[in-house]
């Protein structure tokens, strides 16, 4: 057991081309968990799911995040991933040229390499990545065409869930993977996260939507909105957020 | 002005002993062909940068030097080692120095099912291959509109040949070489005028690789002209590899013409030079044509390099696929010009052109220029450009998967030329120019 929350966000104060987005989120995040961020379109939830990742254009302006008990704003993107944060990108990026087999092998070689582990050959390589590839119902023609070129909305998301299960990752932040799919795509995803799931990691789900909670459990559910999260609760919130919307947040907001 | 007549007065008077000497036992056509390109090229002169076809390139290191003419020069020829260095394939092989046929050097004469592949200087002598010259030489009269087209035409001597005959499938890629020694004569460095024709008949397929390589760092000047011919049902790669020397200048046209139902893959990796001008003047000639124009170019220190296409579309129902990519480092310099025509009555025209740019310095430069020019109502054509620094999305992207900063540039660097390389679809070659493109950009 370590002795510090895998993830402690407290009093985060972020924002982009000089506009606060994050305007003091507290989040704690134990291994074993799965946590649910919900809130409105613009309160600021892939803002924090980038914030953690590293994105060069967002700004911390107050406030602090340990992982693992280290300084996580202090670590680069990729010092970020090679010590096991992963963030699912809501908006994948197409990397013309590059195959995702490439691609791929190039991320686990660099976190293997820090790890002080062999790096892996082309074949070895294959065989390890079959059955993930399996698990997210692809065949391998996925492999050599370029990372995320031409592909739909939902092959993105998948390609995401693909890294995800490769790089097996401490804290994997999940930025509204569920947006755009069809119900046998997001079963699809679902299990192979909820799969993932081992008391010595934990996942963040940005969500904006209650159905990929019927499909992995969170322990904790939170309501960001504004900019900080106004409401944690169990999954039975994510139920009432379903039912009645976001608004009467807004409303015990302004009353207290 | 005087100065300016002076730079074309040096070629007419070496076309002179040019016509008295080595030329003298040359067809009837193709005599009045050289007259009348010389005569041309006296009333062109250099281009300037004043006129819309040369505003981003200055010849002036071609047309204030006094060159001379590789046939009045003998070259020692290089070691098989030099040439297997510089070459694409380790398939059959024609190789040329200075412009001059090496028969010693080169590989190619026992070719199956009748195909030839040769000089052209030998061609012209017989009766068959004669008729071939003469029928497709200089049959775009679009030469006329160039200075270095007619020069090279004013000066046609040799070159590769190549012909495939019909329904016959050339198994192994052939390459024509044309190697530049950089040694100078007393009075001056070298201009050669390589001229090839590239014959696939009628349903016949073939991959030929021409290289174009430097052997030192010395000063020349390469003036080439390349005609492909493709005939109906004919398949074809071309792949066009130049590797100047580091000194080397070169301007080259590449004519292709294409008739129904064929298919060119017409791929470009340009590496070398210290000044480059590739025109490309590609016609979709019979309905069904379906031309892939894939060009690379790698460029550094101060190196120029302008890719000047057309792509005509003069029949209906043709597809025309056209990708360049350029990288640029240091204070290189690249020029794309993309022209694309469609000819009244070319309905069903599908035409799509992308040049991609990425700049790798603050000092390096791309000027991207696509010209459309349709006179068909029922086609389908886009165009689009783009001139770069390194993508900070996809950096990003790399680097939240735990690559450093240095191997997702590198990565990304690389992805400009890979997918360019993916669409060469003879595998030998594609890997070959893989490792060459890798080594570059390492």
């Amino acid at each position: 057991m370590s002795e510090h929350p895998l993830l402690q966000v407290k009093n985060l104060h972020a924002s982009a081309e000089g506009r606060e987005i994050l305007k003091g989120v507290d989040l704690t995040v134990n291994t074993g968990e799965v946590h649910a961020i919900m809130g409105p379109n613009g309160s600021g939830k892939s803002t924090l799911a980038q914030v953690l990742a590293g994105h060069p254009a967002y700004a911390v302006t107050a406030g602090q995040v340990l992982y693992e008990g280290n300084d996580l704003l202090a670590m680069a993107p990729e010092a970020r991933a090679r010590e096991g944060v992963f963030l699912a990108f809501q908006y994948p990026v197409a990397i013309r040229g590059i195959t995702n087999a490439y691609f791929l092998r190039s991320a686990v070689n660099a976190i293997r390499k820090h790890r002080g582990e062999e790096e892996l050959g082309p074949v070895e390589f294959m065989d390890a990545l079959e059955e993930k590839l399996k698990a997210i119902g692809w065949d391998s023609s996925y492999l050599t065409r370029p990372v995320n070129d031409g592909f739909s909305g939902g092959e993105k998301k998948r390609n995401e869930i693909l890294q995800l299960a490769v790089l097996d990752p401490k804290l994997a932040i999940l930025d509204e993977t569920d947006s755009g799919l069809d119900i046998d795509a997001l079963k699809t995803v679902a299990q192979t996260v909820d799969k993932l799931r081992r008391p010595d990691n934990a996942t963040v789900l940005v969500t904006h939507y209650y159905r990929i909670l019927t499909h992995i459990e969170p322990d904790v559910v939170h309501v960001l909105a504004g900019g900080k999260i106004v409401k944690s609760g169990g999954k039975e919130l994510a139920l009432e957020l379903e039912e009645k919307g976001y608004d009467w947040l807004r409303e015990e907001a302004i009353v207290a | 002005m005087t100065e300016v007549a002076d730079r074309t007065q040096r070629y007419l008077a070496d076309f002179e002993a040019f016509a008295r000497n080595g030329a003298s036992g040359a067809p009837v056509w193709l005599r009045e062909l050289r007259e009348g390109a010389i005569a041309r090229f006296s009333e062109l002169g250099f281009p300037t940068m004043k006129q819309e076809a040369w505003r981003f390139t200055s010849i002036a290191p071609i047309a204030e030097t006094r060159f001379t003419p590789a046939h009045t020069a003998h070259s020692p020829l290089p070691t098989p080692a030099e040439i297997e260095r510089l070459c694409v394939g380790a398939g059959p092989r024609v190789v040329f120095v200075d412009g001059r046929h090496a028969p010693t050097l080169s590989t190619s004469a026992d070719l199956a099912g009748g195909v030839q592949a040769g000089s052209l200087a030998a061609a012209l002598r017989t009766g068959a291959g004669g008729a071939l010259a003469r029928a497709h030489v200089a049959r775009d009269p679009r030469w006329r509109e160039s200075a270095f087209a007619a020069l090279n035409t004013a000066f046609l001597a040799d070159g590769a040949f190549v012909h495939v005959p019909a329904g016959v499938t050339l198994d192994r890629p052939l390459e024509v070489v044309f190697l530049s020694t950089g040694r100078a004569e007393s009075d001056g460095p070298i201009v050669s005028h390589p001229r090839s024709l590239v014959v696939v008949e009628r349903g016949a397929r073939a991959a030929v690789v021409e290289t174009y390589a430097g052997l030192s760092d010395g000063m020349y000047w390469t003036n080439a002209v390349t005609e492909v011919v493709l005939g109906e049902g004919a398949w074809a790669e071309l792949y066009r590899v130049q590797r100047e020397g580091s000194q080397g200048l070169q301007v080259a046209t590449t004519h292709s013409r294409q008739e129904r139902d064929s298919y060119l893959g017409l791929h470009v990796v340009t590496l070398g030079a210290a000044l480059a001008r590739h025109d490309i003047i590609t016609v979709l000639d019979g309905p069904g044509a379906e031309l892939i124009l894939n060009g690379l170019y790698l460029l550094r220190g101060a190196q120029h390099a302008d890719h000047h296409t057309v792509i005509d579309h003069a029949q209906p129902h043709c597809a025309s696929h056209e990708f360049f990519n350029g990288v640029l480092a240091e204070r290189a310099h690249g020029v794309f010009t993309g022209r694309i025509i469609v000819r009244p009555g070319a309905q069903r025209t599908d035409s799509k052109q992308t040049n991609n740019n990425l700049l790798l310095s603050t000092e390096a430069r791309a000027d991207s220029q696509p010209q459309l020019e349709i006179y068909a109502d029922d086609v389908k054509c886009t165009h689009g450009s783009t001139v770069g620094p390194i993508d900070q999305t996809q950096l990003y992207y790399l680097r939240s998967r735990g690559l450093s900063p240095e191997a997702a540039r590198s990565i990304l660097t690389y992805g400009f030329g890979a997918e360019i390389l993916d669409r060469m679809r003879h595998p030998e070659v594609r890997d070959r120019l893989d490792r060459l493109v890798r080594a570059r950009l390492a």
